[in-house]
């Protein structure tokens, strides 16, 4: 059994199985090809199950994939085949939840592409090589948008990516002058 | 712009907007010179980069030289003081893996980082330079690294022992240097701290099993935070006790108790981690096992997916070895066959199907039929598999059983599903005798309506072995003759050969065979038209070809137990001639693997005088080689060869295997000596054998090999008589006796005087399986009835304890020397009784058979029963003398 916790791939795709982000820690699919071929696999098999409201899994060439799925995002997280699957699964729940903080609840296709950044932000939050890094939705949020949302700043009215690009000039701004 | 929306056109249909619609390579690497502008505009850099990493990820690659520009240009950014810029310019260098020469460029800032005051920017910095630095980086900010670990911000500590956990893989001994500050952030308060520095101190020490002892003791007693870190502590816990109980087997399993602990451990990620590490522990006891049964049993009605699955997986795993102890979780389990999650209920069921008792059968069969319209073949497979050992387990239950299988056979599935169901049921039939003619019609009628080849000829050549002995053989000719009548040549020629089994078996049925199978002699195809000719000529009975009805039936339908590359072998080398080509003539000994052959190749190419390596076999080989040396060219033909037995230890100075061969009257020993010190030459050599402990053997010639320089394989020989025909046995202890001469390791010159020297080999013996042959057939059953109970013995042994149903039986095949036939030579796991068939060719060319039942209690104890039929009496009690001594 491999002795650290190791996750092989986490992957958000949209509702045709298209990619939106995806991040690879594991050689076993060497090629962008197989990577597709993988994603593609995973998501045909998938696609029909309902992992809306709790986390669903499967197996896949000798690989546990944990996924859930929300409006036309679909999550995945893929570890060996001897992996604790509450392990991963606490990993998916983690980029899930933290996704859906990030976002501010509109947890759908267009927002996640306008706010690539904070998505990527969150991957690299979550894993690091495998490993896992953080797992508290909140926790790997906070990591990827304290320094960049100004938390008082009155929100509601605005779009998310809106308030992020304020809150930059603001601190821009703050920076510049002092 | 063709470009321009190549990508873009399902998503231009939907009227679906996203920023990157049109995105193209090209474009946003002309943006990116934005990076250069004298006054950072740190949103649209931010943009820019998004726009970057986003074609990384859709699978877009850079050229060389644009990903050098791109990095070159990001690392200007590094005068921007924007927080978020900064984090999107870590990302993108991580995702350039710049090489050695353009790191040393973004170094400075990143060690500037690396010591910044903002714990953001320590953090990442530490993840990207350890990312992207080489060794000679390494050691300069080493001391930087070992101040992270301890850092009293977790963040950064963790982002420092992650790091030391990759870089222990390239450079280990530099990380090795920071284990007292990773035992330290051990102690941290913060828990995935405590998670990163136990995975790297493990990691550190995990060939240390002392040490790995040591810190197991110590955590197991001391509090452990975070769930993550409880699940590393218990896997090395496991190793632990692992390697402990291999050296003690008494007194109570260390640890255990803090395995079961943890079953009550708030976080269900650390109660499935210890449920699966104590039905791991080998050999675990049915005590041992019922908490972690239990808890898994509670989370099989979790509301949950993710935690049904683990559950009823690690049940499933453990009812191979344990099928009582997960009885319990029946009535759980059999609801999960309705789970909306098909690889849960395929999981349910194969458990049940492990752990299901006789009465509970017909019910779940029921269960399951409803579920099999909906699953794929994969999991169909698994299931059919399961069913078919749950009918060897319950043979009366085989009507229900066999109606099932036969039902899905009718509906819709791929070659793989088909044909596991089509051999479950030939195996059923060959072992329930009362199943076989319900069997045989439900194959009948599949044959009907199957697409598949392969699977129609196999039916049909079953069905003519077993067809004929049914009480109304008749009524499988109409499904036979259809086939001549509605399939394609393949099918016809099998169809063809089976209707004439039938003939040739069932006297009644012969002159209605005869009416179909002079029908066939139109066929277009010519291999139909031939089998047709050869069965009407040979079983018509006219005596122009064979002479008796047995014969014909031998002929025809006997097992062909030639292995077909021999066979091969021999047909190539015959030239055309007078002499026609003699079958018997064909070698009958199972290649043994070419192991042998490939570690001859794999040597370094041999000086002269060595035998050439090509596709000869190893027996065609030996024979060559032996008729080559005139000492033992009157010995006759070579009955067979062993396999090499090393005579000396790997690594020795000198290393020696020997090679019997087996003669009518002689044994020759082929002993191949490798010198492996290069200093040395070595003359004369010969072996001085005892042999005092094998009386009937008598030494009459011995072969010396002139000369054995450094790495060169070469062969002395010493051969005996004995006996004729009698399979003698005995002890041989061998001495190595050559003269050595040193070599001038420059020049390659031996010096002129050598030393006699002598050097003690370990001894061998020839044991009775040496003048056994590994002749395989292929059909065991027929075989066996073709043999008759004439010289038939069966007796019964017990062998004792043994470690294993497995062991016991891989030790009685290897006694006898013979070769396994229909797998029987594989055990499964749990199984408390195990039939094995041999068949082989005992000196003097007698045929052996041999029949195997073992059972094993639950003591270990294992007994035997051993039946042997063969062409000589003597023969079979031969036999059953090798196994009672």
């Amino acid at each position: 059994m491999e002795s650290c916790p190791s996750v092989k791939n986490i992957l958000l795709l949209d509702s045709e199985g298209g990619r939106i982000a995806v991040k690879y820690y594991s050689d076993d699919w060497a090629t962008n090809n197989a990577k597709e071929a993988f994603e593609k696999s995973i998501f045909t098999k998938t696609q029909k199950t309902n992992a809306r409201t709790e986390a669903e899994i499967a197996m896949l060439e000798n690989n546990i994939v944990v996924y859930k799925f929300v409006q036309d995002l679909h999550f995945f997280v893929t570890g060996g085949d001897d992996e604790n699957e509450l392990i991963l699964s606490t990993v998916l729940q983690g980029f899930f939840d933290a996704v859906g903080l990030l976002l501010r609840g509109n947890v759908d296709k267009k927002e996640a592409l306008e706010n690539l950044d904070l998505i990527l932000l969150c991957l690299d939050e979550i894993i690091d090589g495998g490993i896992i890094l953080e797992t508290d939705a909140s926790v790997i949020a906070g990591k990827v948008a304290s320094h960049s949302v100004d938390s008082g700043a009155p929100l509601s009215e605005q779009t998310i990516s809106q308030a992020l690009a304020t809150a930059r000039e603001h601190l821009t701004r703050s920076l510049l002058s002092g | 712009m063709a470009l321009y929306v190549k990508k873009d056109d399902d998503r231009d249909e939907e009227a679906e907007y996203s920023p990157f619609s049109g995105i193209e390579k090209g474009a946003v690497l002309q943006e990116a010179r934005v990076f250069n502008d004298p006054q950072l505009d740190s949103r649209r850099c931010s943009q820019v980069i998004t726009k970057l990493l986003y074609l990384l990820n859709q699978g877009d690659s850079f050229t060389k030289v644009e990903a050098t520009e791109v990095f070159f240009s990001v690392t200007k950014l590094f005068q921007s003081r924007d927080i978020g810029l900064r984090r999107m310019v870590y990302l993108i260098i991580k995702e350039l893996s710049p090489c050695a020469d353009e790191v040393i460029i973004v170094t400075s800032s990143l060690m500037k980082d690396m010591n910044s005051k903002t714990d953001v920017y320590r953090a990442n910095a530490i993840r990207v330079l350890c990312r992207i630095t080489d060794g000679t980086l390494l050691t300069q900010i080493e001391r930087y690294l070992k101040q992270a670990i301890v850092d009293k911000n977790p963040v950064v500590a963790s982002a420092a022992l992650v790091s030391g956990y990759h870089l222990l893989q390239t450079n280990p001994e530099i990380v090795k240097r920071w284990s007292n500050e990773v035992q330290e952030a051990v102690q941290s308060r913060a828990a995935l701290v405590q998670f990163h520095a136990l995975a790297l101190l493990h990691q550190i020490r995990q060939n240390d099993r002392l040490a790995v002892s040591k810190l197991v003791t110590s955590l197991t007693k001391g509090t452990v935070r975070s769930p993550l870190a409880q699940c590393l502590l218990i896997r090395y816990t496991s190793q632990v006790i692992r390697e402990s109980s291999m050296n003690s087997q008494a007194g109570d399993r260390p640890f255990y108790d803090y395995l079961e602990g943890c079953l009550r451990h708030k976080s269900e990620m650390v109660i499935l981690e210890a449920a699966r590490a104590i039905t791991e522990l080998s050999g675990v006891t049915s005590r041992e096992l019922t908490p972690a049964i239990t808890v898994l049993q509670l989370f099989l009605s979790s509301s949950k997916p993710v935690l049904r699955f683990a559950a009823v997986r690690t049940l499933n795993k453990v009812a191979m070895t344990h099928p009582m102890a997960v009885t319990s979780c029946n009535i759980d389990m059999e609801s999960l066959i309705s789970d909306q999650n098909r690889s849960i209920a395929t999981l349910a069921i194969t458990t049940l199907l492990k752990t299901g008792n006789e009465s509970g059968v017909d019910r779940l069969m029921k269960q399951i039929t409803n579920f099999m319209s909906d699953i794929a073949d994969e999991f169909k497979i698994v299931v059919v598999d399961a069913i078919r050992s749950l009918c060897l387990k319950f043979p009366l239950k085989f009507r229900t059983l066999m109606n099932f299988l036969s039902n899905i056979l009718r509906e819709e599935g791929g070659f793989e599903y088909k044909k596991a169901i089509v051999d479950s049921i030939v195996t059923i039939i060959r072992d329930i005798p009362d199943a076989k003619e319900s069997g045989l019609l439900h194959l009948c009628e599949f044959i009907e309506d199957c697409e598949f080849t392969y699977l129609s000829t196999q039916i049909l050549h079953f069905l003519g072995i077993e067809g004929p002995k049914t009480s109304d053989p008749s009524k499988f000719i109409r499904y036979i003759y259809n086939r001549v009548i509605l399939e394609n040549a393949t099918v016809r020629a099998s169809a063809v050969s089976t209707l004439a089994k039938f003939g040739a078996m069932v006297d009644s049925l012969k002159p209605r065979i005869f009416v179909l199978l002079r029908r066939c002699l139109y066929d277009n195809d010519d291999e139909v038209r031939d089998r047709a000719t050869l069965y009407l000529n040979t079983i018509g009975g006219d005596g122009s070809v064979v002479e008796t009805d047995k014969d014909v039936k031998e002929f025809l339908f006997g097992s062909f137990d030639l292995p077909l590359v021999n066979l091969e072998t021999s047909l190539k080398n015959y030239e055309p001639s007078e002499e026609p080509f003699d079958v018997s003539s064909v070698p009958r000994e199972v290649k043994s693997q070419p192991f042998a052959e490939k570690k001859a190749a794999a040597k370094k190419p041999t000086g002269l005088g060595a035998p050439p390596a090509g596709p000869t076999s190893t027996v065609d080989a030996y024979e060559k080689l032996l008729v080559s040396i005139p000492e033992f060219s009157t010995f006759g033909q070579l009955f067979k060869s062993s396999a090499p037995v090393e005579l000396t230890e790997a690594e020795t100075e000198y290393s020696v295997n020997v090679v019997k061969h087996i003669f009518d009257k002689h044994v020759v020993f082929q002993y191949n000596c490798t010198n492996t010190i290069p200093e040395q030459l070595l003359e004369n050599v010969t072996i001085v054998v005892d042999a005092s402990e094998a009386e009937e053997f008598e030494e009459i010639a011995t072969k010396a090999l002139k000369s054995l320089p450094y790495d060169t394989p070469g062969q002395t020989f010493v051969a005996f008589e004995k006996p004729e025909g009698v399979p003698a046995v005995g002890k041989f202890s061998n001495v190595l006796r050559f003269i050595v001469k040193e070599v001038d390791p420059s020049s390659g010159e031996a010096e002129e005087d050598g030393v006699e020297d002598e050097y003690q080999l370990e001894e061998f013996e020839v044991v009775a399986a040496d003048y056994m042959l590994k002749v395989g057939v292929s059909n065991f059953r027929n075989a066996w009835e073709s043999l008759g109970p004439d010289f038939e013995r069966v007796d019964e042994y017990g062998l004792g304890p043994r470690e294993s149903l497995k062991e016991a039986v891989t030790a009685v095949i290897n006694l006898l020397g013979m070769q396994p036939c229909e797998g029987t030579e594989v055990v499964a796991a749990n199984s408390r009784s195990h039939t094995c068939l041999l068949s082989g060719v005992y000196i003097g060319n007698v045929k052996v058979l041999v029949r195997l039942s073992f059972g094993v209690d639950s003591g270990k104890e294992v007994a035997m029963k051993l039946a042997v039929r063969s062409e000589d009496e003597a023969v079979s009690d031969a036999i059953h003398e090798l196994v009672a001594n």
